[in-house]
């Protein structure tokens, strides 16, 4: 563990790429296999389930520091982050030269759930009191989940490409799904599989930039395959040897989620990988991106659901035919095949041909892209006809590029010192809109958009312009007007202003305006008539 | 005895404000930082060590008077000293007695020695009026005496993998307890006109510290290996450019928290703080013996209601404006 922990502060401490690969290559150099495996595990995100309860890890954490709940709680929301604030707030270690093997103690995290409370409470706090401030903080992580390290999937895989002398291809490849460490060495995990042993293992995906140059930079148009992109959920689907397997790109294994492409395993021929988006689908058309939330969030999937929010598959590129690895042929060629499958009497119609449109010139992709949302997408995807399949976010073949964003103008009204930020700085703020009435509703809450400088001068005004406190949050004179951006909205019975936005954040300060110049309730009533109409 | 006012702390009594933000005829400044010491006071009553701060940052020409630790003066009664706090050079606590009632105005403080100011004196009072800027538990800063090494090793590394080091510290105060504990055979040091100025200001007082102030003619092959403290203003400006590559590191005690280490963008984060960490504040406001407790400058709600609840102590939170923007925080 001391030597994860030190792993872990020589990430944390650079903001330099190389440094930090090379912090991974020497843990790499120095650990067991066993270490290794452990740990390239817990790098990308491929952690243990959680063990015990929030709510028991705070009562524990609490009452080992001596202090009362709502104390916690208020340093808790200064600090951001649970583990961290538990680190902080437990009295000193007890010294100890002892040190605890990560694997060892994963391995104990993963049957903690078999324990009796009691049993559970005496082994986190036995923890506790043993680890050094930094290993008290990597372990209480282990324990809460969301453990990211400081350093990106394609760093680890860099990392591990200069460990192992292969390329990263190969490396993302053997990385993919949801493996289990105790079940592997370092040889079997990254050997070539034997036939049939991963067939469970998706491809790493093929991630897009949002387009940043000009669409002429990009050559002719017919070079290029055009598409809507979708507001979904990126999957891949996998038939291997008579057995359905679909990912998420955050690499949730989901095939019991969606059970309309359950019979996809017998209707697809073995050794079949499809990449698209799974989006719900009536009419012809996606529907809202709310409605496949609200159907991702149910754990036990009612008829009603499944008749309310029917899923496709609409696909766009095929990785895999015949038990074959095709990623590196030309898109064209993989386009071709996945057409034919499509158009085989024995589609099933859970799977859809994501479209390409035939534009003549990048005047008509631009027309096109401004007025998505009308198409019922969020924009446009371009692909070179004769690019292959790669593996991570690059540059060059493919791009996104999203339509603008819905806007609205809101008054600031009340500010919110920032999770995991400096104590005293507002940061997180509510904005609000004109009811009828004459009075300001809250509409939207953003984190982010200003620049530092911004924060800094808006923190200072909030602090001189405080009319009322409640808890951490305070009410400031309605003066400021912020130019808001969203990517949807939709009418809420759950807001005062009637409306939910999703993704909202700051896109400028508008120090011309006034806050009676903002937008009313009236003009976001009008704005869902116009974008879901 | 003592009120607060828009202006700031006021004893009617002594009409007299402690650390006022708004132009008053008598003022006592308990230390030179610019969230304490302002401009346009009549009179300034301070520390001896302060009075060259002031007269650097708010003009030669201004009316002030230096006391000793421990010296008193009186006004209509009231008798007044100032009393080490620790937390900087001439950084002082405000002590007024008037017919046996004793307050206290701690101004900021710390407990922990710096090896450059005087060390915090616990004075026995029934009013004691305590700064809270780090006063929640996951406050507890490491031994500064660690943190040096720390500092000193990582220049050590830096200039023997080719890079310079910049160190970010607020000029008065962090920089001369950084710089006065600088194992400075590593390499050469070099001062920020803003630092050196303060130096400069303290050497009359007989304070000497390391470094050569930076002018537009230093030498670049000079800085090979160098260490340079400047403050944290100096962060993401054209004046660093001269000093590339280098390896930039944030002294701070809000550099306790992982979001805001990351947040300023630097190398490294080095926890050491010129303020009271959560175990010396409750240390500070125990040593009083107050039956009063007046909470300012930081957490005031959650640290009074922990004193009220867990103390038994009657604890108020005061909300001085002005107080919010802290010089000495980044």
């Amino acid at each position: 563990m001391k030597r994860f922990a030190e792993l872990f502060v020589a990430i944390d401490q650079t903001t330099k790429t190389n440094e930090k690969v090379a912090a991974i290559v020497r843990y790499l150099a120095d650990s067991d296999d066993r270490s290794s495996l452990y740990a390239i595990a817990l790098l990308i995100g491929n952690r243990p389930r959680r063990p015990v309860k929030t709510s028991d890890l705070k009562a524990w954490a609490t009452s080992a520091a001596g202090i009362p709940d709502w104390l916690f709680e208020e340093s808790y929301h200064i600090v951001g982050d649970l583990a961290e604030a538990i680190a902080l707030m437990l009295p000193p270690n007890l010294l100890s030269e002892h040190d605890y093997r990560l694997p060892d103690v994963i391995v104990q995290l993963a049957e903690l759930p078999e324990q009796t409370d009691e049993q559970k409470r005496e082994i986190i706090t036995g923890y506790w009191q043993h680890l050094s401030r930094d290993e008290r903080f990597i372990f209480t992580k282990l324990i809460t989940g969301n453990f990211r390290m400081g350093v990106s999937r394609q760093l680890v895989i860099k990392a591990l490409s200069i460990h192992l002398g292969m390329d990263e291809t190969t490396v993302a490849h053997r990385l993919m799904g949801k493996w289990i460490p105790a079940a592997e060495t370092m040889v079997s995990l990254f050997a070539e599989p034997e036939q049939g042993s991963r067939d469970f293992q998706p491809y790493p995906f093929y991630l897009a930039y949002q387009l940043d140059g000009s669409l002429e930079s990009l050559g002719n148009i017919h070079d290029w395959y055009i598409e809507k992109k979708l507001d979904g959920i990126r999957g891949q689907l996998i038939v291997r040897n008579g057995q359905l397997y679909v990912w998420s790109r955050g690499e949730d294994l989901l095939t019991n989620k969606f059970p309309e492409f359950g019979p996809l395993a017998d209707a697809l021929p073995d050794g079949t990988v499809i990449d698209g988006e799974i989006i719900p689908w009536s009419d012809g058309r996606p529907l809202s991106f709310q409605v496949m939330q609200t159907r991702i969030g149910r754990k036990n999937l009612s008829q009603k659901s499944l008749r309310e929010a029917p899923l496709v598959m609409v696909c766009y590129d095929l990785l895999e035919w015949k038990g074959e690895d095709i990623r590196e042929m030309p898109m064209h060629y993989r386009r071709n095949l996945l057409e034919t499958l499509l158009s085989s009497p024995l589609r099933h119609t859970a799977l859809l041909l994501s479209e390409t449109m035939p534009f003549d010139n990048w005047g008509e992709v631009a027309l096109f892209r401004r007025e998505a949302r009308n198409f019922h997408c969020e924009g446009v995807m371009l692909k070179r006809k004769d690019s292959a399949y790669g593996s991570g976010r690059r540059r060059g073949n493919w791009w996104k590029w999203k339509t603008d964003p819905l806007t609205a103008d809101g008054v600031l009204i009340y500010a919110q010192s920032g999770h995991g930020r400096r104590a005293n700085l507002y940061t997180d703020y509510t904005f609000a809109v004109w009811d009828d009435a004459g009075t300001l509703v809250p509409f939207a809450k953003a984190y982010s958009g200003l620049t530092d400088k911004e924060i800094a001068e808006l923190d200072a005004w909030i602090k001189r312009n405080t009319v009322d406190r409640f808890g951490p949050v305070r009410s400031v004179t309605p003066h400021h007007v912020f130019e808001i951006a969203f990517e949807g909205i939709q009418q809420s019975s759950r807001h005062k202003s009637g409306v939910a936005l999703r993704f909202p954040r700051i896109l400028r300060w508008r120090r011309d305006k006034k806050a009676d110049e903002a937008n009313t309730k009236a003009d976001l009533l009008q704005l869902i008539d116009a974008v879901n109409g | 005895m003592l009120k607060f006012t828009k202006q700031g702390i006021y004893c009617p009594r002594a009409d007299v404000y402690i650390d006022p933000w708004e132009p008053v005829q008598n003022a006592i400044v308990t230390h030179g930082h610019s969230d304490h010491a302002r401009w346009g006071m009549g009179k300034y009553l301070c520390h001896i060590h302060t009075v060259p701060v002031l007269r650097l940052r708010l003009g030669a020409d201004i009316a002030i008077q230096g006391l000793e630790y421990g010296e008193a003066v009186h006004r209509n009664g009231v008798r007044i000293s100032l009393h080490p706090a620790g937390h900087i050079i001439g950084s002082a606590q405000v002590r007024l007695e008037y017919k046996g009632e004793v307050w206290v105005v701690s101004g900021d403080y710390k407990l922990v020695h710096d090896g450059v100011s005087v060390p915090f004196e616990a004075l026995r009072c029934h009013h004691f009026v305590t700064e809270s800027t780090f006063a929640l538990p996951v406050y507890r800063f490491p031994d500064p005496t660690l943190v040096f090494s720390e500092i000193n090793r990582w220049w050590a590394q830096n200039a023997a993998e080719g890079f310079n080091t910049v160190l970010l510290a607020y000029a008065l105060g962090k920089s001369q307890t950084i710089l006065q504990h600088l194992e400075t055979e590593t390499g050469r040091v070099f001062l920020h006109g803003a630092v050196a100025n303060v130096n400069a200001a303290l050497e009359g007082m007989g304070y000497q510290f390391p470094g050569e102030r930076i002018a537009t003619e230093t030498d670049r092959s000079s800085l090979k290996g160098a260490i340079v403290v400047a403050p944290p203003s100096a962060l993401g400006s054209p004046w660093l450019r001269r000093f590339s590559p280098y390896r930039i590191a944030s002294c701070s005690g809000w550099m306790q928290l992982r979001g805001a280490r990351r947040r300023r963008g630097v190398d490294r984060g080095f926890v050491l703080s010129d303020h009271a960490d959560w175990e010396q504040l409750n240390q500070a406001v125990s040593a009083t013996a107050a039956e009063t407790v007046y909470v300012t400058h930081g957490y005031e709600a959650p640290f009074a209601r922990w004193l009220r609840e867990h103390k038994d102590l009657q604890a108020h939170e005061v909300h001085l404006q002005g107080a919010e923007v802290m010089e000495d925080d980044l």
